[in-house]
């Protein structure tokens, strides 16, 4: 029986449901997606087929065999979008298996054991690609150079992601090697799919921004902590530590801000708390990555926030509709 | 047998009792196990001596410090056979690296041994393999006077392990810094012009 | 209570590990490997048989105020005695175990034995208990040890199945500790625990 007694009609349905925002952000996605083909060729597409579809298949396999579960949550594009993004955070050049294996630990283990959609703690994807990180750390740092024409794939060569390029440079004092803002923002750099195109990424947010399916707290808070903490670190010592706008435009803070900090499930409801979400995660950020002993902090530094998220909930709790304000 | 009651003078005994029984035990299994425990430990530095000389049948000096190093002085039967060398490098990508190697006399490098490091598993960490003469970028054999002792990325001699350049720099800059504070400054070297200089 | 139902109780029942989840610290921190899991749970059961009877024996003479001082000093002496033992003899075991020897004396397990059964039960029984419990542990370790150096290296007990570069690295690390312990205890439930 139906407990849930709504005043009279007429009601107006605002069309907001999980798949519309799902198939959203999927949409915004579709620039930094054609840029990664134009940069890798094929094995950009290759590598998010294959994520895309082993992301399909586990939620729908764990939902037949497993949860039993009679919905079919296949269909409301949450795992397509998990699998999107865990491409996005994967070399081009990465061997099939590894990420299927990504791809199970993604969505078998950190979301349908939590109870699926709605329930995990951390985001699937990034705790995916976290997982492969620490797992094959050779594969997963082993970046290819883009512009290698399109039928390069498991024979791409290598080098260095402009932050490895930093970390190194921050141990040796040599700040030489640096590639330029204007190739991080096009493309031009090494590093894993979603990550080289700063722009097209931009772009993407623009359109959920403008879509309402976020809010600009997340991002611009993060963005801004990461270039005010590496400004002040670049004006005491412009030797060892690199400018804020090369920090901002490299590696996947773009993409971490405006694609995984804001996932709904894995983020504080409030204003309030969005905003000390994301200044958490641009410090946790610059420290990993000065400090830490893996180049990039960003997915490492979302992953410890998504931790705080039920508390930094209970303190910062959104107002109820129609409830005054007790100053 | 009624249970003990919880007195001063009860408490006070039994715990005294159970403490020298204790301690008696103690001793005794000490007494019996620590010369084994001793010989053991000298066994692992002349294990891991022999290992990166090569050789089993050698004495070993007593170490002596050159500059930050410690120096072992390896002989085989009564005929100096090379030199033992701990050498440490603070640049490694999680923190010093500490490596025992050994050298022949002409300093041609005979083994080495990776004794403490902080590195990333599954990358940095592979040093302790990588360098050995079954590795992928073996050392072994090759002499920091004669061979360019930096990694291929840099126009060296020696292939870098796969995704972990800084922690290669380091290790061979330990070793090229051991051969130049230790080894060459000794006689005998054959004169030969290091071509590395980083 | 029946001997062998008391040995049954330890390694099935009140599993130290998957059921009681006590003594964390070695069961984390030692169970990179198969081999080295067993080498840490028959440390730990020789302790606990030993103190348990120890204990089993002397629980009479103990002032009620001073018994968990007086366990403490027969447990950390056992612990003391058997480190040097394998320093001595086993030099193999002290290098991969070395750090977590000692710190048998603080795993909650063997002090709570002894408090929870030793103390209560006749001698005889309490040695059925140490062996319970200690193979309930060692076998916990011993799974958890594979099921982590399998994933991991692709090996188990040192035999390699598949090549280490098809080792997920995590289940080494600690990370993967708590992983594989998770699913263990999902998996043990499931088998024994009637709902």
């Amino acid at each position: 029986m139906n407990k849930l007694i709504v005043s009279l009609s007429p009601h107006v349905h605002s069309g907001d449901s999980i798949s519309r925002n799902m198939y959203l952000v999927i949409i915004a996605l579709v620039p930094a997606l054609l840029c990664s083909f134009i940069s890798f060729g094929i094995g950009a597409i290759i590598t998010t087929a294959i994520s895309v579809a082993s992301c399909v298949f586990f939620e729908w396999a764990i939902n037949k065999f497993c949860m039993k579960n009679k919905n079919c949550t296949v269909c409301d594009g949450s795992a397509i979008l998990t699998g999107l993004l865990l491409a996005f955070n994967l070399p081009s050049n990465i061997a099939p298996w590894i990420i299927v294996i990504g791809a199970f630990f993604a969505i078998g283990v950190v979301k349908m054991t939590f109870g699926g959609l709605g329930c995990n703690l951390f985001n699937p994807a990034l705790a995916g690609r976290a997982f492969l990180l620490i797992s094959f750390p050779v594969a997963m740092t082993t970046w290819p150079v883009p512009g290698q024409g399109f039928g390069t794939y498991l024979d791409a060569k290598t080098g260095a992601t402009p932050l490895a390029l930093m970390q190194e440079m921050f141990k040796s004092g040599d700040l030489t090697k640096l590639p330029e803002v204007e190739d991080m923002l096009l493309g031009n750099t090494g590093g894993c799919l979603g990550e080289v195109c700063a722009l097209a990424i931009l772009l993407g947010g623009i359109f959920l921004l403008w879509k309402k399916v976020i809010t600009w707290h997340i991002p611009v808070s993060i963005i801004c902590t990461v270039f005010v903490i590496s400004g002040l670190l670049w004006i005491i010592n412009p030797v060892i530590f690199s400018n804020p706008v090369a920090e901002i435009f490299s590696g996947g803070l773009m993409l971490g801000a405006v694609f995984m900090a804001t996932d709904y499930v894995t983020s504080p409801m409030s204003a309030k708390g969005q905003l000390v979400f994301g200044v958490a995660i641009g410090f946790l950020t610059i420290i990993i990555r000065i400090f830490g002993a893996y180049p990039e902090g960003m997915s490492f530094a979302i992953l410890i926030m998504n931790a705080f998220v039920p508390l930094i909930n209970s303190k910062f709790k959104p107002t109820r509709f129609g409830e005054v304000s007790t100053k | 047998m009624k249970k003990l009651k919880s007195s001063l003078t009860n408490m006070l005994s039994v715990l005294t009792v159970i403490s020298v029984v204790a301690g008696c035990v103690l001793a005794y299994v000490n007494s019996v196990t620590a010369p084994q425990i001793e010989k053991i430990n000298a066994d692992n530095l002349a294990a891991g001596i022999k290992a990166v000389m090569g050789s089993d049948d050698i004495q070993v000096s007593e170490p002596k410090e050159v500059e930050d190093f410690t120096v072992y002085e390896i002989t085989e039967n009564d005929t100096p056979l090379g030199t033992a060398v701990v050498t440490v490098n603070k640049n490694g990508f999680g923190g010093p690296l500490k490596v025992l190697v050994g050298f022949d006399k002409k300093g041609t490098i005979l083994g080495y041994t990776l004794l403490e490091h902080a590195e990333t598993p599954g990358l940095g960490a592979k040093a302790g393999d990588w360098f050995q003469k079954d590795g992928k970028g073996s050392i072994i054999g090759m002499n920091p006077g004669e061979n360019n002792f930096t990694v291929s990325k840099d126009g060296g001699d020696v292939d870098a392990i796969t995704a972990s350049t800084i922690t290669s720099r380091a290790f061979l800059a330990a070793i090229q810094n051991a051969y130049d504070k230790v080894i060459k400054p000794q006689d005998g070297v054959s004169g030969a012009t290091p071509q590395a200089n980083n | 209570m029946n001997n062998i139902k008391v040995l049954l109780n330890g390694i099935i029942k009140e599993n130290p590990t998957f059921v009681l989840l006590l003594g964390m610290c070695p069961t984390l921190g030692t169970t990179s490997s198969a081999f080295n899991g067993m080498s840490m749970g028959l440390a730990t059961m020789a302790v606990l048989i030993v103190s348990n009877l120890i204990i089993s024996l002397i629980k009479k003479l103990i002032p009620d105020m001073v018994r968990i001082p007086s366990y403490i000093v027969v447990i950390a002496s056992l612990v003391t005695v058997l480190q040097m033992l394998i320093k001595a003899y086993a030099p193999e075991v002290d290098k991969s175990l070395g750090l977590f020897i000692p710190l048998i004396v603080v795993n909650c397990i063997i002090l709570g034995r002894a408090e929870a059964f030793a103390a209560k039960n006749n001698p005889i029984a309490s040695i059925f208990d140490g062996i319970g419990i200690g193979l309930g542990f060692t076998i916990a370790l011993t799974c958890l040890g594979a099921a982590r150096e399998l994933l991991g290296t692709g090996a188990i007990f040192g035999q390699t199945l598949w090549g280490e570069d098809y080792g997920m690295l995590m289940f080494v690390l600690a990370p993967g500790a708590f992983l594989a312990l998770g699913y263990l205890i999902v998996v043990f439930n499931k088998i024994f625990k009637k709902a």
